[in-house]
């Protein structure tokens, strides 16, 4: 079976206040979308709805096919979730919580204890594992609630903006985690608002403003569509490149549409083409000997197209 | 892990981890950790210094005066120590318990831990109750033992040879704790703050339904008989007998009749089992429809 999320017609009204209007989206296989948008967006909403915390006002979310709202607990049996900043009874250690976790979803004592190993192990709360998750600091809290997140080894993980409380290291690990999980098959829906984040591990986006659904692609359509069908990438040097070079060499390769300097070892470069013209830019670049240890899809591109689609939503 | 892909269209099979247990078996399961967690908590402590303090009240002022009118027979002594003891035990124990049981998940963000995994709100509610009601039975299960401790050192083995009345006194403080646990069970559903909940019941349980007793009885001239405070007059019947339900007595004084009402055995158990079903379904019906907004 193929992995699935889909909203049909999925509204909330808090009031007057329309806070999800009719958010038809499906996702489908194993990937990783970022769902984008400001404070008040939607999101937050729509994460809430699909873990039942919260019910539509119209409409109906599905996981793996199975309402949500008609049958939460098989729809949520092969999900893993990460809502908010949850907290888990103090008096608990990261392993008693996941222990409760896992029983409560029928892993077996011997799965439960050997996922407990590794998924602490991957979020480093192994050290932390038999104290009380009282004593901990709103990052380590956040470890654990990702940890129990990843317990059952889900087809489906809903996050909502897991590197909230983290610190920079560790939000450079959740990332990993993230990009981790994208080798097993599975599909990851991801609220965020770092949009270096998305950039760095989703392969699809879709934003949200005022409730909204404004897009939804793969991320280098997105950066294309908006960017006059050039999207860009960042390519970073490990010695600073000289204008010469950057002429003579790079703005002459074959799918480079023009370039912009970040600074003395980073370029913007606009690529005339999809994937596969990308991919040879790639392989090109590394041909020249530069020194590259960088290609990436452009943060600033993917920033331009949200400030710009956000500011046409608000006039 | 095991793993049954032909399975997998089975309702309730997770193909990866296998069947999610029942509603009843994951209460039980979320039953245990949330008592474990009750055990360590500052509550439980502030609960057994509650049992603790009326122990040690109870056990002084018996020692010193030593009423022959009490430590005679067991009867006497388990009447007197036991049955007033337990029902002040028990209200404490279900506002420390059960108070914020329900409210707390929406307050301290713990639901949002709970209600990420593949479990129903009937689960949640259920598994809390148990816990609550476990912690609750621990309490008045160390009250007991002080008392029964306080009955061998006055009486020796006679404080052990007729113990149908206290158990059957034991029966029904259980039933007057399972309709107090549903009763603050559904003031924690109806509120999303852990304190108002615990001081709504705490002010009901400890002022409100002894002036509408009051009020009903006095003005009114009518029974109580819809008051849980009223119905658990019946716990200590199996050791004190059965009072006349309808007491007249004339003031010497201004020669007014009072009159004093006295729940029935069979009135008392209806009234607590009908609290015991009813708001526990009541606040199942509430926390089926809160949000966690």
């Amino acid at each position: 079976m193929v992995q699935s999320l889909e909203a049909r017609e999925l509204t909330r009204r808090f009031g007057s206040f329309v806070a999800l209007d009719h958010l038809n989206i499906k996702v489908e296989g194993a990937k990783c979308v970022g769902f984008l948008g400001p404070n008040g967006a939607g999101k937050t909403t729509t994460l809430k709805m699909f873990t039942d915390l919260i019910f539509p006002s119209e409409g109906e979310a599905f996981i793996n096919g199975l309402s949500v709202q008609k049958d939460r607990k098989r729809a949520l049996a092969s999900c893993g979730t990460l809502i908010e900043t949850p907290e888990i009874y103090p008096s608990l250690s990261p392993r008693e919580a996941l222990e409760m976790n896992g029983a409560l979803r029928g892993m077996s004592a011997g799965d439960v204890r050997a996922r407990t190993r590794e998924v602490l192990e991957e979020v480093k709360m192994s050290d932390w594992a038999d104290k009380k998750v009282g004593r901990f600091s709103k990052g380590m809290k956040q470890r654990v609630n990702i940890a129990s997140s990843l317990l059952s080894d889900p087809e489906v993980v809903l996050l909502d903006e897991p590197s909230t409380g983290l610190d920079p290291r560790g939000m450079a690990e959740v990332r990993d985690i993230i990009r981790g999980l994208k080798k097993g098959n599975r599909l990851i829906f991801m609220s965020s608002h770092i949009l270096s984040e998305v950039v760095d591990v989703c392969d699809e986006v879709a934003l949200l403003d005022h409730g909204k659904l404004l897009f939804f692609d793969t991320l280098s359509n997105v950066t294309a569509k908006f960017d006059g069908g050039t999207p860009s990438v960042d390519v970073a040097f490990m010695f600073p490149i000289s204008e010469a070079d950057v002429l003579k060499q790079v703005a002459t390769l074959p799918g480079v549409a023009g370039w912009t300097r970040l600074d003395g070892t980073r370029l913007t470069l606009k690529i005339a083409g999809g994937v596969e013209v990308r991919s040879k830019v790639l392989e090109q670049l590394v041909g020249l000997r530069l020194g590259l240890v960088s290609f990436r899809e452009s943060r600033s591109a993917l920033e331009e197209v949200y400030l710009r689609e956000i500011s046409t939503g608000d006039s | 892990m095991s793993a049954a892909p032909d399975a997998a269209a089975v309702p309730g099979y997770h193909p990866v981890i296998g069947r999610v247990p029942t509603t009843w078996a994951q209460a039980l399961i979320l039953s245990r950790y949330q008592f474990r967690d009750y055990l360590r908590s500052r509550r439980f402590v502030l609960m057994m210094a509650i049992v603790a303090a009326a122990g040690i009240i109870l056990t002084a002022v018996v020692g010193y005066y030593r009423p022959t009118t009490l430590i005679d027979n067991s009867s006497d002594l388990y009447g007197g120590l036991w049955a007033g003891g337990a029902a002040f035990v028990i209200l404490f124990a279900g506002i420390i318990f059960g108070g914020d049981a329900i409210a707390g998940e929406f307050q301290n963000k713990t639901g949002y831990f709970l209600m990420g995994l593949p479990v129903r709100r009937t689960t949640v509610y259920t598994g809390k109750y148990l816990a609550a009601l476990a912690a609750s039975l621990v309490s008045l299960l160390v009250f007991l033992a002080i008392i029964v401790g306080n009955a061998a050192f006055y009486l020796g083995f006679g404080a052990f040879t007729d113990l149908a009345p206290l158990l059957a006194s034991f029966a029904l403080a259980v039933l007057y704790l399972l309709a107090l646990l549903g009763f603050t069970f559904l003031f924690s559903s109806l509120f999303k703050t852990s304190l108002y909940a615990v001081l709504v019941v705490a002010v009901l349980f400890l002022f409100g339904f002894s002036i509408i007793s009051a009020v009903a009885t006095d003005l009114a001239h009518i029974e109580p008989w819809f008051l849980l405070t009223y119905a658990d007059g019946i716990i200590a019947y199996p050791l004190t007998g059965v009072p006349a339900h309808i007491v007249h007595t004339v003031n010497p004084f201004s020669h007014a009749t009072m009159t004093t009402y006295n729940p029935t055995v069979p009135e008392g158990i209806g009234v607590m089992l009908g609290y015991f079903v009813l708001t526990a379904l009541a606040g199942l019906w509430l926390f089926e429809r809160e949000e966690f907004t």
